[in-house]
């Protein structure tokens, strides 16, 4: 390549289910080892993009460029199925749920496509899940199942599977979400750990404390368009837009309000335990 | 007359080789209903028309007539196109198609009932819709369909009786040999009935075993 091009190019793209407008024309670059966060509120369309990028939903306008090449081609199924497979292997992907493997091992769940698409030695695989789960902490585990994993243990392994494909870019959608409090951050721990090695990630999230301390930008969108984007310093502390501000307002109440549930569960059960 | 069991023992091992081909015919007969279930719900659910539709109709045959019928269509009828087939291949193949029917709707509603997130999962790895099918989809599939399956290999024990009437010596043709020259239908069904029963429990015994094996990997 001898134009300059940027590493993440999205270049307006649209979605629509039916009517629903779900992604309005978006534009957005991401640099090669940039790490970016995309907030906003339930609904607004994080998902879609960040599924878009992969094309695990597919656009209905507009183009994805990684690293110069298109993602998204114009092209006949068979040569469009090869074409979409050899760009995901450069894309890994971590979910909500996990969507680990259950009928493999932990093992198994990271060499399976490893050596199915690039023709990994049954040697080779194992020295490759030794370090991908090594890397997460995770390496005592790697015989075990799925089903016999804490979720932060689950989570840990799901991003194991990603990385064992040697992506060059992360995308996360609300990787924490489902995981009870205390199992969260075993997980921010690797994907900062992942921040420090430069690797490229785009990451939808409601944890705004994370955000801020991990990503270089944060990107926040609203019913299908982006509002605002710019550091974390920025959009956290002094954001231009109404929305975010209204959103930031919401989501903080929304967080005290949680947390002050937690903290009075708490004491109760203290002080149950108090008068027993 | 009363029941006189001492005439058994005499025909113990025209029972035992016949207790033995019933267990051939089924192991072979639930073999290719598995293998025959899992290609038949891939054809039912992904493949094109031309595969779709033939299959469909087969399977819509073999579900909605006598399996009593199939099994001499397929030894007696097919002699006349030229396909002379030994009993036992005869047995097996209907046996065989017939149950591997029933075993493909129980896989194609597993199949179905799959976590979507599953084959994302395999896809965004860079696995083509194949293998994701034949890596992750399938093999949960399968998993989640051993009971019920189970359920139906042991119809299909029951049902190895039938190709008794195309001349496989298997244990109810075997007993109706010795009640042949005995004139003792009780004693030799009875003692039919017993073995029927202890290989049934044998083949519980196996399918308990794959549940265990397979319990962690849910
Ligand atoms: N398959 C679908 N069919 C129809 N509408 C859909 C489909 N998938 C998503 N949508 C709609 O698209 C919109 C955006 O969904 P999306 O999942 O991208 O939101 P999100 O920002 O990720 O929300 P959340 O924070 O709740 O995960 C929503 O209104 C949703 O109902
Ligand atoms: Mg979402």
């Amino acid at each position: 390549m001898t134009e300059a091009h940027k590493f993440v190019d999205i270049r307006h793209a649209q979605k629509a289910y039916g009517d629903l407008e779900v992604l309005k024309d978006i534009s957005l670059t991401v640099d090669r080892g940039e790490i970016v966060a995309i907030i906003g509120p339930s609904g607004s369309g994080k998902s879609t993009l960040l599924r878009a990028i992969n094309d695990l939903d597919s656009l209905t306008g507009g183009e994805v460029w990684l690293d110069g090449v298109q993602i998204n081609k114009n092209l006949p199924y068979r040569q469009y199925e090869k074409h979409i497979n050899a760009m995901r292997q450069q894309v890994g992907m971590v979910f909500q749920h996990f969507n680990l493997f259950p009928h493999l091992s932990v093992r198994d769940n990271v060499t399976m496509a490893p050596k199915l698409l690039k023709g990994l030695s049954d040697k080779e695989a194992d020295k490759l899940a030794e370090e991908q789960l090594n890397h997460v902490g995770m390496l005592e585990r790697i015989d075990y199942y799925p089903s016999q994993l804490s979720g932060g243990q689950k989570q840990r392994v799901a991003i194991a599977r990603a990385l064992a494909m040697q992506p060059k870019l992360m995308l996360f959608d609300e990787a924490t979400s489902a995981l009870d409090p205390e199992l969260v951050e075993e997980v921010n721990l690797v994907m900062k750990r992942l921040a420090e090695e430069h690797m490229t990630m785009i990451i939808v999230t409601h944890e705004m404390d994370f955000a801020a301390s991990v990503c270089d930008r944060v990107i926040f969108m609203d019913k299908g368009v982006v509002v605002e984007q710019g550091p974390p310093s920025v959009v956290f502390q002094n954001p231009t837009e109404e929305r975010t501000k209204e959103f930031l307002r919401k989501h903080l109440a929304q967080h005290h309000a949680q947390n002050a549930a937690e903290a009075a569960a708490l004491t109760a059960a203290q002080t149950n335990e108090g008068a027993k | 007359m009363g029941l006189d069991f001492t005439v058994v023992p005499a025909y113990l091992d025209t029972i035992l080789i016949g207790v033995l081909w019933t267990i051939a015919i089924t192991v072979c007969a639930a073999i290719l209903s598995f293998f025959g279930g899992i290609l038949l719900a891939v054809i039912a659910l992904y493949a094109p028309w031309f595969l779709r539709l033939p299959v469909r109709f087969f399977a819509w045959l073999f579900m909605g007539t006598p399996l009593l019928l199939q099994l001499f269509l397929i030894y007696f009828g097919l002699v006349q196109l030229g396909i002379d087939l030994p009993a036992f291949v005869a047995g097996v193949i209907g046996l065989g198609l017939h149950f591997a029917v029933y075993n493909s709707e129980l896989i194609q509603t597993a199949i179905l009932a799959v976590d979507k997130g599953q084959m994302e999962a395999a896809r965004t790895l860079g696995c083509s819709r194949s293998q994701a099918l034949r890596k992750v989809v399938i093999p949960q599939a399968v998993r989640d369909v051993i009971p019920p399956i189970g359920n139906n290999m042991i119809a299909l024990l029951k049902d190895s009786a039938l190709v008794s009437v195309i001349g496989v010596s298997e244990l109810t043709l075997s007993s109706q040999l010795a009640i042949g020259r005995t004139y003792r239908p009780f004693e030799f069904y009875a003692v039919a009935a017993v073995f029927y029963y202890i290989v049934n429990l044998g083949m519980e015994a196996v399918m308990r075993r794959i549940e265990r094996k397979t319990s962690l990997s849910r």
